[in-house]
């Protein structure tokens, strides 16, 4: 039995609210908020960054797996804001969580699913018995253009996850569903992504996220019904509620893992932290589905069912509600200023 | 590009700033950080041992910085104090995500991974601990 041993979450202090920002562009916050179903989201301070994130989260998740760091042999870190371009932030996490660097590491970009297909690697490597434990780490410190519609949501914060055998959650499955779609892209030296605007909805999300749950349900003969807890990507509260709806799924299945309404959308740390969240407060024997979706396009699906091993695991690291509630506001001015939206040269 | 700073002084360090690696003397049990070649009670009858330190303390005391050196302009005004650690080594550091006057000397800390400086727009950028409320 192979899955998820260890889990940790990491979310900056700091955040806008979104009428803040809508204040400064003019826009009817209201409107904004209502729209998005996002009231709020989190900001990286000036000294954070993809590495810094994932770092926290890494070392949570040692904390709750209780696995030696010298265990570890694949590190993999999914983001779309690395802090260099060429240097990898994998070895960064490597060391500073003291593992040993007889081991693989390599940072992954796939929009905001980079984090999941790390995860599918884990399982593959622990699954084949290449490695003990594998480490797969989805984090962001989202980059919206001032005045763009991306910057009401674009936020920071990551999750890490150890793979192994003896899970807390087991993966029962996993199956993704990818496609050429121009939805959102950055080009090399651009400094803020591009995105299709309402492209972005049916023929990108939707279209991969319900595509892909349903291969996972079809492959592995589960209906909607035994499923206890869902979580989708989550660029806004609207689009995995209307995919959930899509689907026929409740909306009480899709609660626990909805972070994106206090902290905004995480990107590469979106679906993690929600599932993160859904760990956190799970007892042994819940079923768990989540997809996570890329821009690009891509989904990857996972299929998991919590253990006997979970119970008391929540409370060995701060649990992803404890950095949520935990929050000092900023106004537009100084979040211009840490976010080094403000040009100095 | 070159890069204007030394690249080995600060990769040099990694060990004891991603991971707080100190170490301590197996004969007398005393902690260092940074660490030490040679135990300062033992002298050559020491035996020194890597330690990793667990990152929990208290501000021994502090200062906040107004007058930043190059390369700390945009985080001005910043904290920085000395930490008594529980291990017992006393470690200079900056406490950041805290206004100056949430600082006070005893205020029980936990040390962080952050960024600490970059060298210009295309130099490597340095991570090492510091200090939030614990």
């Amino acid at each position: 039995m192979f899955g998820i041993v260890g889990w940790g979450a990491y979310v900056p202090q700091f955040r806008i609210r979104v009428d803040e920002i809508a204040r400064v562009w003019g826009r009817e916050p209201r409107e904004i908020t209502d729209g998005l179903g996002v009231s709020e989201k989190a900001v990286a301070n000036y000294d954070e960054d993809t590495a810094t994130i994932s770092v926290e989260a890494a070392r949570n998740a040692l904390r709750r797996g209780q696995v030696n760091s010298k265990k570890i042999a694949a590190v993999f870190v999914g983001s779309e804001s690395h802090p260099y371009v060429i240097k990898p932030t994998a070895a960064t996490v490597v060391e500073a969580i003291g593992a040993s660097p007889y081991l693989t590491a390599g940072d992954l970009e796939f929009a905001c699913k980079a984090g999941t297909a790390g995860m599918q690697a884990c399982l593959g490597m622990a699954k084949s018995g290449m490695v003990e434990y594998g480490m797969t780490i989805g984090t962001d410190t989202a980059q919206g253009r001032p005045g763009d519609a991306l910057e009401y949501t674009a936020a920071s914060g990551g999750a890490a996850f150890i793979v192994g055998a003896k899970p807390a959650a087991e993966i029962i499955d996993t199956c993704s569903y990818t496609t050429d779609t121009p939805d959102f892209w950055r080009r090399e030296g651009a400094e803020y992504p591009s995105h299709g605007g309402r492209f972005t909805g049916e023929p990108a999300y939707f279209k991969h996220v319900v595509e892909c749950t349903k291969q996972l349900l079809s492959k592995t003969g589960t209906s909607v019904k035994d499923i206890d807890q869902v979580i989708f990507h989550m660029p806004n509260a609207k689009f995995p509620s209307r995919a959930a709806k899509l689907l026929g799924i409740p909306p009480e299945k899709m609660e626990r893992g909805l972070v994106v309404k206090s902290i905004g959308n995480t990107y590469s740390g979106s679906s993690l932290l929600g599932l993160a969240r859904v760990l956190d407060q799970a007892k042994p024997g819940e079923t768990i589905l989540v997809t996570s979706f890329g821009s690009g396009a891509g989904s990857d699906s996972f299929l998991l069912k919590t253990t006997k091993e979970i119970a008391g695991l929540a409370e060995r690291a701060p649990t992803t509600q404890s950095y949520i509630d935990r929050k000092k506001y900023l106004d537009y001015a100084v979040y211009a200023k840490i976010r080094r939206k403000i040009k100095h040269e | 590009m070159t890069h204007r700073k030394s690249l080995s002084l600060n990769w040099r360090r990694i060990p004891e700033r991603y991971q707080l690696l100190g170490n301590e003397c197996a004969t007398c049990g005393a902690v260092f950080f940074p660490p030490r070649a040679l135990c300062s009670k033992c002298r050559r009858k020491g035996t020194l041992e890597d330690k990793k330190l667990g990152g929990l303390g208290e501000v021994f005391t502090f200062t906040a910085v107004r007058s930043p050196p190059e390369g700390f302009e945009h985080q001005i005004p910043y904290v920085l104090a000395i930490v008594k650690l529980k291990e017992g080594p006393f470690i200079t550091g900056m406490v950041t995500d805290v206004e100056p006057q949430e600082v006070s000397i005893g205020m029980p800390v936990r040390s962080v991974f952050r960024r600490i400086s970059e060298d210009g727009k295309h130099g490597v950028i340095n991570y090492a601990f510091k200090f939030v409320r614990a």
